[in-house]
């Protein structure tokens, strides 16, 4: 989701090249610093241009690295959108992805809320224990998280797809650090007033970190909604497959469908891009501040 | 309202014990000031008064109940921070109804209530706004009318005009002073500010290191310090304090050179400090106890502090604004017997 930025910074760099020759460079630090940013910026484009030319080209057309297609078509983008499995996937995909950031979001929030505000006893190694997490691959959890659904009945549900991103350790170190911009007067200002402990952390501590939730609930979003190797293991039949693993599954096993690949990649960011938009609009600064000091 | 009564009170944080059996009684409609320097245990005895802390040892009592193991909730108290702690996402409104949420008032007793307080306050034209939109002594406003919508027992207040230019503390030193005579409700207020202790408080608490110094109104502190340390933190310049010994025939014999006559009869050599605030010392008199040259001028315009160079070190004194004495002059200085203050030198204490 980077791109976007990284897409306005271009125009910057475009200004600065055309005006260099007029203007001598006063700070050859700034320029090396736009080339770099754009490069940065091409790197980003470039999978997703890549992406888009094709999901616009014909299949015999797929192996030229060609970026304008030859004969552009949008073929792909009817079959994908006739193909009734597609939609199937998409919804999977969406209440997956949905029901799985509200749950991080709060789980997150909460346990990082305890852990930053309460002194109890083996609150350290708890977050410890929580961190460590962080270190072991999704790779080798899949093993592990794959028996256990065998054992529980699980496999191929969505509750099987779903439960090992409910809470997520990265969520909750975020959620600690930001707690910690709380200060301690407010909770104790609202104990005052009567709140008990659930009423502080919803109607007082959340509000003051709505930035860090906006971030956690686009990276939460965004994580399950491109996860493939959990899905791809833990489902079956073709009807409880997540987006990415039923697009993956598109041509056969000799030749790959690429441009239906694509094509269904291209509609797939769709979401992405509308949940970006709606979160980013919390991200502001400074509201913990404006309750503090003269 | 309500009297608050501290027994024995001990505060023990891990191994160290921050405040060491205190024991303080407050009357009903009383405003009582905790002063002292940083690190003496004010805010730990507001928290404790709170709930926000627990207590070691000892008992608070509330209106004749004790509270130690109640909620900050149903103690019936209301608290001002140092930092507002008023909630930058809600409006003004919200941020004094917030006191009421708890309250089994009916939405439009809860309302009146509010308009009342912020009518009061007079922040009525604010009430829609976001806290960042107020200045920082209306903010505290805010923490105020939280606190008062409650209508608790006993007010507490941390600090609350420390983040306040000098301007404003003083308009919101006036105020709060108001506000109490008009509700008339029980106030502790702590403060590292001796000023605003010795014009707010209708009795002040000196602590210091977890102790309580001693507790009586502002004149009495003032006049009648218990011991240096008491003498030495009300009143600024601070007192000056002379080493002394009582001679065989009554008088003391002052480290500066000198001996004073002193009415109260005092055994035979004791070591003795001698305490007089430079506004009761003025030079030219010429039964002067002390004599010393002038080393550094101060005017403050109605009158101007002097410097004056003693053997034991520099003695403060306040001459007249309009004709000091001029820088290396010597002078007399010299002060009312009323005025004089006798310590104990080993412990301190100020003897009768
Ligand atoms: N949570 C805590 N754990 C350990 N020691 C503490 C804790 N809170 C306070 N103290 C100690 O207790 C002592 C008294 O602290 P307190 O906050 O009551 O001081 P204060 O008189 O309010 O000072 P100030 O004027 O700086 O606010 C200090 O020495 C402080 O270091
Ligand atoms: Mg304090």
């Amino acid at each position: 989701m980077a791109t976007a930025e990284d897409l306005q910074v271009k125009p910057k760099a475009d200004v600065l090249l055309q005006t260099g020759p007029s203007r001598p460079p006063r700070n050859m630090g700034q320029i090396i610093r736009f080339l770099l940013l754009f490069a940065g910026g091409i790197l980003m484009v470039m999978p997703i241009a890549f992406m888009i030319s094709t999901s616009l080209k014909w299949p015999h057309e797929v192996y030229n690295l060609n970026f304008i297609p030859d004969e552009p078509t949008i073929e792909n983008y009817i079959y994908v959108l006739e193909d009734g499995r597609f939609y199937w996937w998409f919804l999977n995909s969406l209440i997956i992805a949905v029901i799985t950031t509200i749950c991080s979001v709060i789980f997150d929030s909460l346990v990082g809320y305890t852990l930053c505000k309460f002194r109890f006893p083996g609150r350290y190694i708890v977050f410890i224990a929580i961190l460590s997490t962080l270190m072991i691959p999704t790779e080798m959890l899949v093993i592990p998280w794959y028996l256990m659904s065998q054992q529980f009945g699980w496999l191929d549900t969505y509750w099987g797809i779903m439960f090992p991103g409910l809470m997520t350790a990265f969520g909750t170190f975020l959620m600690k650090q930001f707690f910690e911009t709380v200060p301690d007067d407010f909770i104790e200002a609202a104990r005052i007033d009567g709140l008990n402990e659930l009423q502080i952390w919803w109607t007082v501590a959340m509000p003051l970190v709505r930035p860090a939730l906006a971030a956690l609930a686009i990276f939460v979003f965004l994580g399950n909604w491109t996860a493939f190797i959990w899905p791809l293991i833990v489902t079956n039949s073709v009807e409880m497959y997540t987006l990415p693993v039923g697009l993956s599954s598109f041509g056969d096993e000799a030749d790959v469908a690429w441009e239906l690949i694509m094509t269904g990649a291209a509609i797939s960011t769709i979401p992405t891009l509308i949940v970006f938009l709606i979160f980013q609009r919390f991200i502001i600064r400074g509201v913990v501040m404006a309750g503090l000091k003269g | 309202m309500a009297n608050l009564r501290i027994r024995d009170l001990v505060k023990t944080y891990d191994k160290t014990q921050v405040l060491h059996s205190i024991n303080l009684d407050i009357d009903d409609g009383e405003f009582v000031v905790l002063v002292g320097p940083s690190g003496c245990g004010k805010s730990t005895t507001l928290r404790l008064v709170a709930g926000l802390e627990e207590v070691s040892n000892g008992t608070i009592e509330i209106a004749g109940r004790v509270v130690n193991n109640l909620e900050p909730k149903d103690r019936d108290i209301a608290m001002v921070f140092q930092n507002y702690a008023i909630y930058p996402h809600m409006t003004v409104r919200k941020n004094i109804g917030f006191g009421l949420r708890s309250s089994k008032a009916s939405k439009a007793e809860k309302d009146k209530r509010l308009e009342s307080v912020a009518e009061l306050l007079g922040m009525t034209e604010y009430l829609d706004r976001k806290p960042s939109q107020l200045s920082g002594g209306q903010r505290q406003r805010v923490a105020i009318g939280r606190a008062m919508v409650r209508d608790p027992a006993v007010f507490l207040f941390d600090e609350p005009l420390s983040n306040l230019d000098a301007q404003l503390r003083t308009q919101m030193r006036l105020e709060i002073k108001k506000l109490h005579q008009r509700v008339g409700s029980t106030i502790v207020f702590v403060t590292h500010d001796q000023v605003e202790a010795m014009t707010m408080a209708d009795r002040i608490v000196i602590m210091k290191d977890g102790d309580i110094h001693q507790i009586g109104t502002p004149a009495e502190v003032y006049h009648k310090p218990a011991n240096i340390f008491v003498a030495q933190f009300i009143g600024a310049p601070s007192m000056n304090m002379i080493p002394g010994r009582v001679t065989g025939d009554g008088t003391i014999e002052l480290a500066t050179g000198g001996g004073l006559a002193f009415e109260r009869s005092l055994p035979e050599g004791r070591e003795i400090i001698l305490g007089i605030r430079p506004e009761d010392l003025h030079p030219g008199q010429a039964s002067g106890v002390i004599e010393g040259s002038v080393n550094v001028r101060e005017p403050l315009g109605h009158e101007t502090l002097i410097y004056v160079g003693t053997s034991n070190g520099d003695v403060i004194a306040k001459a007249d604004g309009r004709t000091p004495p001029e820088i290396g002059e010597t002078v007399q200085l010299g002060a009312d017997p009323e005025n004089l203050h006798i310590f104990d030198a080993a412990t301190g204490e100020a003897l009768a």
